[in-house]
């Protein structure tokens, strides 16, 4: 009897196992294989995201917005009038994985990235593209750092300069006379933006009249955080941090009857596509992003039909993002001339150097520059939370 | 009034600890061992409630029953693989084994259900009290998850004091060698603690996630730990101390977090525990057993 026990657990483990590897193996195959092709005539971009694990939902959306642009792209001609080719690998929101992904898709013959999705990776991967001297545009990492090599770009806003338009935006939109700001003190992204929203908060026409913390270890209470807020008639709330907690504290918000305005950055991004959430928790939430879904130009109408008819969901911020990260790729190079049959560093060098000259009308702003650090120049949209989806902010 | 405010929600937090503690110390009390699965378990009995409410739109109370009795076989089954075969082994072998079963449950409800956070629906529907013209207000959440606390703590208390099987269980975890030469089935009787234990864990993994409605696959873990630091405050293996060191966790923890600094309330929780095995290591209600040789 506890032989025939021991046998069957060993069974279900090695199935459960074989399962595991198998789902890893086929990933590996769909994404990663080098495809054996030496005749130079396309170009080979690769992207890198996390499209499972916790951050999931940002690479995906960089993996689809991406194909959508490079579908388009090549049909319509290409970059320069070279196809392109494009291959998507997973690293999990993981440094040491998204530097495997990067060698896995040298090895497939990537002549530029588009990546990495989240910033930590991010700046594992910069370290490397560096010292290939391959030419990189993240569109979501946004980190400082991310784009302190000068081989690296970047489309989305970094860290301080969100705090900086947060602060002027409930400045020039007289959003709130007394604000009140939780952030988790142990993550770059939330103290980074919270430290600019402070210094740039001087001198405005309202007060930061609270600043309170959480850490990653407790981040499921914020009844105290909120009762000091409340206490110190906040009437407007900063919550410069993920969607998974800000969902925790409009829900605790309620339940005290607490109803400030609350205000979010990029990270705020999602919060609709959680499973299950109670959208009514989000009415009258506002976020900071260069994109709203619901704008009514042909390019974001094209864009959303197509993402939606592909993937059956709205597109957030970051499939816009690398979507244009394309369109700035296919100026970029047109504007260089070069053709894929040059090196992956002479590509490089000539891209970096006519980044700074073009100008992309894309989904994130109507003209987009880029200044020699990497940094985009656009102006930031606000979006409120209406009914339960994006309506732009006036 | 602000007090009260942070002191009452020190209740409800800690009430969840309590909660969870009360598993832990009934698991420890019977079968010495610290079953650091515990908050996973939890975890499992919250996404096995998700699934039935949110996504099969079965009603709220079934549901819950439904998972604690899910959770009850899981936790027999964890028993009756992982902790039985380690029996004799040495205390350091099963602690480690807790440990394993913990990342395994974590990771194997990663592959089952995602990393994607789900947001739990709570099933209390009740208003919240208001209290002193609105200026106070107690969640319905708590208030249930302290009347809950309370109710399991008696019906505990009454199952081991009054019936043959709770007295079985307190002579096995007075000797169990002993209680074997009288004739009680010690496989038996800690398979039992396990089965109770983990259908608590079910109740307490929904309560948590009803006043947190947020859940992943490790939404147990710190919780977990918290409620572990709460049963061994309040004296471990006793059950009115794990209600007690549950509730003094949760006000220490919110009142530090009011008045001391947010960053530090974990760190002054842990230090409080510390504290305690230094100057009293058997707890508030605890016995203190000399170790035999």
């Amino acid at each position: 009897m506890k032989k025939l026990l021991s046998v069957l657990l060993a069974l279900t483990l090695a199935t459960t196992l074989f399962a595991c590897g198998q789902k890893q193996a086929t990933n590996t195959t769909a994404e990663n294989t080098p495809a054996a092709t030496d005749a130079p005539q396309v170009f080979k971009v690769g992207g890198i995201g996390p499209i499972t694990g916790g951050a999931a939902v940002y690479g995906q959306a960089v993996q689809n917005g991406i194909k959508i642009a490079i579908d388009e792209i090549n049909a319509n001609g290409g970059f320069n009038g070279y196809q392109v080719e494009y291959h998507f690998a997973d690293d999990e929101h993981d440094a040491e994985k998204a530097v495997n992904a990067y060698n896995s898709l040298k090895d497939w013959g990537m002549q530029l990235l588009i990546g990495t999705t989240t910033s930590s990776p991010c700046l594992a991967v910069a370290d490397k593209t560096s010292a290939d001297n391959m030419f990189q545009i993240t569109p979501s990492g946004s980190a400082v750092d991310c784009t302190a090599n000068p081989n690296v770009f970047r489309m989305c806003f970094s860290d301080p300069d969100q705090g900086i338009a947060s602060a002027q935006y409930i400045d020039s939109h007289n959003l709130a006379k007394k604000v009140g700001i939780i952030y988790d003190a142990s993550d770059v992204y939330s103290t980074g933006i919270y430290e600019k929203f402070v210094q740039e908060a001087a001198g405005k026409n309202f007060e930061v009249v609270a600043e309170e913390q959480f850490t990653a270890d407790s981040k499921t209470d914020f009844t105290t955080q909120l009762t000091k807020l409340k206490g110190a008639d906040a009437d407007l709330v900063f919550l410069p941090f993920y969607y998974s907690e800000a969902a925790l504290v409009l829900n605790q918000a309620k339940q005290m009857g607490y109803a400030p305005t609350f205000f979010g950055c990029d990270g705020m991004d999602g919060i609709l596509t959680l499973e299950n959430f109670d959208k009514s928790l989000a009415e009258g939430l506002m976020l900071l992003t260069p994109f709203s879904a619901d704008a009514t130009d042909d390019l974001t109408v094209n864009f959303v039909g197509e993402y939606q008819k592909r993937h059956g969901e709205i597109p957030n911020q970051f499939a816009a993002d690398s979507y244009d990260c394309a369109y700035a790729l296919k100026l970029a190079i047109e504007k260089a001339n070069v053709t894929p049959a040059s090196s992956v560093s002479d590509i490089c060098n000539a891209v970096k150097s006519a980044m700074t000259s073009i100008t992309l009308k894309g989904l994130t702003g109507d003209s987009i520059s880029w200044k020699s650090n990497g940094e985009p120049n656009k102006t930031p949209k606000a979006v409120v939370i209406k009914d339960g989806a994006y309506a732009l902010a006036n | 009034m602000d007090f009260l405010t942070y002191f009452v929600n020190g209740l409800s937090l800690g009430s969840i600890y309590a909660i969870i503690a009360l598993g832990y110390t009934m698991v420890y009390g019977i079968a010495k061992m610290l079953n650091f699965a515990h908050g996973d378990v939890l975890m499992i009995g919250s996404y096995i409630t998700f699934v039935f409410m949110s996504q099969m739109g079965i009603n709220p109370i079934i549901s819950v029953l439904l998972a604690a009795i899910c959770c009850t076989f899981i936790g027999v089954i964890i028993e009756r693989i992982a902790y039985k075969p380690l029996r004799g082994a040495n205390s350091l072998a099963v602690l480690i084994t807790a440990i394993g079963v913990s990342y395994f449950l974590q990771n194997i409800s990663l592959l089952i259900f995602g990393a994607n956070t789900k947001s739990f629906k709570s099933i209390v529907t009740i208003p919240p009290l208001k209290l002193f013209d609105g200026q106070l207000m107690i969640s319905s959440e708590s208030i249930v998850t302290i009347a809950l606390c309370i109710i399991i703590m008696l019906a505990l208390t009454t199952f081991i004091n009054k019936t043959k099987m709770g007295q079985a269980m307190l002579a096995v975890s007075e000797d169990r060698s002993a209680s074997t030469l009288m004739g009680i089935n010690v496989n038996g009787t800690i398979a039992m603690t396990f089965a109770i234990g983990s259908f608590l864990a079910a109740f307490a993994g929904v309560l948590l996630c009803s006043a947190y409605p947020t859940l992943t696959p490790t939404t147990g873990a710190m919780p977990g730990i918290k409620a572990f630091v709460a049963a061994v405050i309040g004296g471990i293996g006793s059950i009115p101390g794990a209600f007690i060191g549950g509730l003094i966790l949760g006000v220490l923890e919110n009142l530090s977090k009011a008045y001391i600094s947010a960053q530090l309330s974990d760190a002054i929780v842990f230090s409080v525990l510390i504290i305690m095995l230094l100057v009293k290591p058997s707890g508030i209600l605890g016995k203190s057993n000399i170790e035999k040789v």
